[in-house]
């Protein structure tokens, strides 16, 4: 009797090592230990033997039946495990193919450029204001120490709607207006649409942005004037930008200056950049002129401040390299997709 | 504004630096040098030589061969194609390893010049090259008596001899810098000016040109009078007579001034009023005596329709506020911008009346613009200038004459000047400085700033006086400027404010604004920038209505042309414009957005602002179909928010929108803008060959509609039940209809609604169509039984059935 068990074992294993599929070993399974299977069929024979062999011979073919069962489990794993190896083999793709990428858009270098300029100024505590671009006289030139007569105004700079009414030919006309709702201290940055009568060409545009940064406090002086810009340079060209401020004259401030970054793109050794100065011009500013303060109904004895332009597409230009205005404004989807 | 070094350094004699030295510095303490050029730039081993004898080259006709005297023992040859070239004459010779600025074409210079050496020219040996005046950098402009072709030769009676430096002897070892000069230092558009912010720069002394007494013992107020109707626009009119004219060239060194600065020297008269106009900012202009009727000026304002004939021969329309400048009987000169035909000098001039004037800046401005007629004096004129320099001027170019025996100078002059000017007083508040600066100077420390700047300090009055070349200084805040110009804007420290610190931040219409923009990027759209004025034609483009509103537009009075005319009311033409510049450019597919205003007037003509309103414009072609775009839209709305259901109105009317793709779109029942396909005759007039979709969404409307602050809906616990249903639908009901309908039979426990599938053909009847949608059921607190689900739908059935909606048998 063993013998037989021992021979149906050996004749189960041999048929386990040779199944290639998972399905081999399954028919082995009903085959050997199913329920017609040749070693139950051998447990159902136990009737026929003598009762004192009983234990002995089911003991014999459990152990038959486990040692097959375990060898079934081993093979299973292992023809899984190259069955797998298989498929990822088969499933190898190139990784070189282009990828499949959903269609983004692009903002605006100037976009891009003005949210750099308000990250900047946000963090050093300055409310995002706007005001209006059809603007009148009175803020635009008036109350900026700019009266009728002066050179600034003059026809070919301003567009003029009528004797009133003009296109904005500066983000300074809202310093004015904030100033007016005398909500103090102040200190905004006012970016928006500006117009000046200029043709167009590489550099000029008959309408840009600018924006304009004014702080109006009981103390506040030059020297903070110089400390704010130069921070705000370093934050926006980089640690290493250095500052040149130079006098300059502007109708609305007094002292008033304009300031100079060391070329970021040589460092201020010269190059064509900067067309070998080594310096870029990047905006105007200055305090806030006592007259200004006074037209707006500030006591310039007790408040006094300073403000600041920059020009958006300057700074757009200069930080991406673009070297014609023209291409802000025509929309060619070539440019558009560069940023 | 431009001016030589050398002339500079006539009034600040010690001044000792580099041109790089001048110009940073000049540029630190306001005077912003541009850039500067020296003349002599390449120019090397450049010596007088004289011709002695001109061979003909005897292998070339057109090339001589001359020996020249360089003022070494023997001569040297050149070879040489010079027609000019003349035994005798005086000559630039550059030698043998010497350089010249550029060609004799005329082109720009070279930097660093071209490189001359001896050699061979046509076999016969050559040791250098005589020079045209192109060849050393310089003009006929300024030389008008060199020829257009050929080389320089000296005049004969020129001071200088064979080996001469022949850079020097034609002033060209100069520097010229080109100065910004702002607008409140109109002092400073002249030499004098520069000149004295240059001592005070370099800490050097300041000189004034020395101007001695002149005139002969008649007095000009026997000869003429001068009678000065308006004060206003004339303050001061200074006038003298020059008897026995003698019209002659001027010496050598104010021709190397004047050539430095670019100006052609002419004769003694015209260069010396040229040269105090700019050593002192300040115009003049003479009238032959005779011509000057009743020997009387009468400076008054012309009349609307006057005619007058200026020197240059052109007749100019005249004004009612253009100020002339008349005799006993007619008009003889355009104050301040230029004198008459007929009372300019010729050559048979006798005496003159030389005129130094001060006009009102805005006047002058106001009349060239009208008459169209801009020149050196009216642009000096323009800026203001200050009336006690006439009388100085006057008297330097009297000087002058006298100095050059240009004619005899009569005595005295005839001086209206009603209301001299008197010096500002500003009390000195060196706190107040320090403060404005944020400095700790002494009050000494200022005062040696001013005193050096011609500011005199009274002590017993605390008070600064201000000279009357200084008009742009007028309170303490402009002293402040004075002292950290020469203290150093460099040297102000740096410092952060110390004041309160401040919540910056964005309004939320920006924040709405922002978050719309990096929306419209996900979805695909590249944000353009639009111009905010445009043509009137814009809206025979868009097919706009003659009688629409969007007509009414606010106005340019004086616009770059009348393409830039109106500012926009509509955002459609700009979104046209740019799709058509891409697709012009053979660009396959464009998605655009901008973010810009239109602005609507209230009333016309304009009183008060107009409304100026912020649209998002998106724009497409080739980059898929209206569902698309509207996907886009409601895509968009969603990220500020605006997650509840879209209302689309369709619209026929709007023009320039397909008539059957158009759609006006509602949010809780307001409208928010409108969307659809640009109706393909106004997609032809923008030349976009394509199908091209828009949308306008008005932010005016949307901001107040934005939510940020979306609130949690805890998740569903008990499962959904879905049900498809498929409807025979009559052709005009729209799906907007039909899924309104379901949603409001159905209630509450409908959570959905979607159409999956929408067919029309062989299967339908004609004037149906079949349409298939997905509804899902789920109730928040328990599992929906069948009887409930189908006591709903037979609630929507019902309702859709009322609309001629059945469902369809399959």
């Amino acid at each position: 009797m063993q013998k037989k068990i021992e021979e149906i074992k050996q004749k189960a294993l041999e048929l386990i090592s040779e199944a290639n599929s998972p399905e081999k070993i399954q028919e082995t399974r009903v085959k050997f230990l199913g329920k017609k299977g040749e070693l139950t069929a051998l447990l159902k024979s136990m009737k026929d033997v003598d009762p004192a062999m009983r234990p002995q011979i089911g003991a014999w073919v459990n152990q038959a039946r486990a040692q097959i069962e375990k060898q079934m489990e081993l093979a299973g794993e292992e023809m899984k495990a190259k069955m797998l190896k298989q498929r990822l083999a088969a499933e190898t793709i190139d990784v070189t193919l282009p990828g499949k990428a959903p269609k983004q858009g692009h903002l605006h270098p100037n976009e891009i450029a003005l949210r750099e300029v308000e990250r900047i100024f946000i963090g050093l505590g300055y409310e995002v204001v706007s005001g209006p671009e059809v603007e009148y006289d009175e803020y635009n030139f008036e109350k900026l120490n700019i009266p009728k007569g002066h050179p600034a105004r003059d026809e070919q700079d301003t567009f003029y709607i009528n004797s009133n009414i003009v296109l904005r030919t500066q983000t300074s006309s809202v310093q004015a207006r904030i100033m007016e709702q005398g909500k103090l201290p102040i200190r905004i940055i006012s970016p928006g649409r500006v117009f000046r009568s200029d043709a167009v060409d590489a550099t000029h545009s008959p309408s840009f942005h600018q924006i304009e940064g004014l702080l109006i406090d009981e103390k506040s002086s030059f020297s903070d004037l110089k400390g704010t810009l130069e921070v705000f340079a370093k934050e926006l060209f980089g640690e290493n930008t250095k500052t040149k401020f130079r006098p300059h004259h502007f109708p609305f401030t007094e002292p008033s200056a304009e300031m100079d970054v060391s070329c970021f793109k040589c460092g201020g050794k010269g190059c064509r950049f900067c067309k070998g100065e080594g310096w870029i011009e990047i905006l105007g500013c200055g305090m806030v002129h006592p007259h200004v303060l006074e037209m707006c109904g500030l006591d310039p004895e007790k408040y006094s401040g300073f403000a600041c332009g920059v020009g958006l597409e300057r700074i757009a230009l200069l930080k991406y390299e673009i070297d014609d205005m023209r291409l802000l404004y025509e929309n060619d989807m070539r440019f558009l997709e560069q940023f | 504004m431009k001016s030589s070094l050398s002339w500079i350094k006539q009034y600040v004699p010690d001044l000792d630096v580099t041109a790089q030295e001048y110009a940073d510095a000049m540029t630190l303490s306001g005077t912003k040098v541009e850039e500067y050029q020296d003349l002599a730039d390449g120019l090397d081993k450049i010596v007088i030589g004289r011709i002695l004898t001109v061979e003909k080259h005897p292998d070339a006709d057109k090339l001589v061969v001359c020996q020249v005297d360089v003022g070494d023992e023997t001569a040297i040859q050149i070879v040489t194609g010079a027609p000019n070239v003349a035994e005798g004459a005086l000559v630039p010779v550059v030698l043998d390893g010497g350089s010249v600025a550029g060609g004799h074409d005329g082109k720009a210079r070279v930097p660093g010049g071209i490189k001359i050496k001896a050699g061979k020219l046509r076999g016969v040996e050559s040791a250098g090259m005589i020079c045209a005046i192109e060849e050393l950098g310089s003009s006929r402009d300024v030389f008008p008596d060199a020829p257009e072709y050929g080389i320089y030769i000296f005049p004969e009676d020129a001071d200088v001899k064979p080996g001469d430096d022949a850079v020097k002897a034609l002033g060209l070892d100069d520097i010229v810098f080109e100065y910004e000069i702002t607008s409140n230092r109109v002092d400073c558009y002249s030499i004098i000016g520069i000149a004295r912010e240059a001592a005070v720069t370099f800490d050097k002394e300041f000189k004034l040109p020395s101007v001695a007494p002149t005139g002969n013992d008649e007095n000009a107020a026997d000869l003429i009078s001068v009678e000065v109707e308006n004060e206003q626009l004339c303050r001061r009119f200074v006038a003298r007579v020059v008897k026995d004219v003698k019209v002659a060239p001027s010496p050598d060194w104010m021709k190397k001034c004047l050539r430095s600065m670019g100006i052609r020297p002419i004769n003694n008269l015209v260069d010396i009023t040229n040269y105090v106009m700019l050593e002192y900012g300040q115009p003049m202009h003479a009238y032959d005596l005779k011509h000057i009727a009743g020997n009387k000026i009468v400076v008054k304002t012309a009349h609307d329709g006057d005619k007058f004939v200026t020197l240059d021969g052109q007749e100019r329309d005249l004004f009612d506020d253009s100020l002339m400048i008349c005799d006993g009987e007619k008009p003889v000169g355009l104050a301040g911008i230029m004198g008459g035909e007929n009372s300019m000098i010729t050559d048979d001039v006798q005496d003159m009346l030389l005129e130094a004037a001060c006009f009102d800046g805005t006047n002058v401005r106001q009349t060239s613009h009208k008459i169209g007629l801009r020149t050196d004096a009216s642009t000096m004129f323009e800026k203001g200038l200050d009336p006690q320099n006439a009388k100085a001027a006057m008297e330097r170019a009297c000087s002058l004459i006298e100095e050059f025996g240009a004619g005899t100078v009569v005595g005295g002059a005839v001086d209206v000047y009603p209301h001299p000017v008197e010096c500002r007083l500003i009390t000195f508040e060196p706190d107040a400085i320090n403060r404005m600066l944020g400095l700790d100077l002494s009050a000494d420390e200022m005062l040696a700033i001013f005193y050096k700047l011609d500011l005199l300090y009274n002590a017993e009055t605390n008070e600064v006086i201000i000279p009357s070349f200084r008009q742009d200084l007028k309170e303490t805040a402009d002293l402040a400027e004075e002292v950290a110009r020469f203290y150093g804007y460099d040297k102000i420290p740096t410092t952060l404010p110390s004041g309160e610190s401040l919540m910056g931040g964005l309004h939320f219409g920006d924040i709405v604004k922002e978050r719309l923009m990096d929306a419209a990027v996900s979805c695909g759209y590249s944000q353009g920038y639009m111009y905010s004025f445009e043509s009137p034609k814009a809206f025979d483009m868009l097919g706009i209505p003659a009688d629409s509103e969007l007509r009414r537009t606010v106005v340019i009075s004086n616009p770059l042309g009348e393409d830039y005319s109106i500012m926009r009311t509509q955002t459609v033409n700009g979104m046209l414009t740019s799709l058509s510049t891409n697709f012009n450019r053979r660009i396959p597919a464009a998605k655009l957005f901008e973010a810009g205003n239109v602005y609507l007037p209230h009333d016309i003509p304009i009183t008060e602002l107009p409304d100026e309103k912020m649209m998002l414009t998106l724009g497409s072609y080739n980059s898929g179909d209206f569902y698309h775009t509207k996907g886009d839209v409601e895509s968009i709305l969603k990220q500020i928010g605006m997650k509840d259901e879209f209302e689309y109105v369709p619209d026929p009317a709007i023009t320039y929108l397909h008539p059957g793709k158009s759609a006006r779109i509602l949010y809780h029942k307001k409208e928010i803008g409108l969307l659809g396909e640009a109706h393909p005759t106004v997609a032809e007039r923008y030349s976009i060959g394509k199908r091209t979709y828009i949308a306008v969404l008005d932010l005016s409307v949307i901001t107040g509609m934005a939510k940020f602050e979306p609130k949690y809906k805890p998740l569903a616990k008990f499962p959904a039940t879905l049900r498809d249903l498929s409807f025979v639908v009559p052709e005009s009901v729209l799906a907007g209809e039909i899924s309104a309908t379901i949603k409001r039979a159905a209630g509450r426990t409908l959570e959905s609604c979607s159409l999956f599938d929408l067919y029309q053909g062989d299967q339908i009847e004609k004037g149906y169509k079949s349409m298939a949608y997905t509804l899902t059921f789920r109730a928040s607190d328990h599992t929906l039984k069948d009887e409930e689900v189908s006591g709903i739908i037979d609630k929507v059935l019902k309702k859709l059935e009322e609309k001629g909606i059945t469902l369809r048998e399959i």
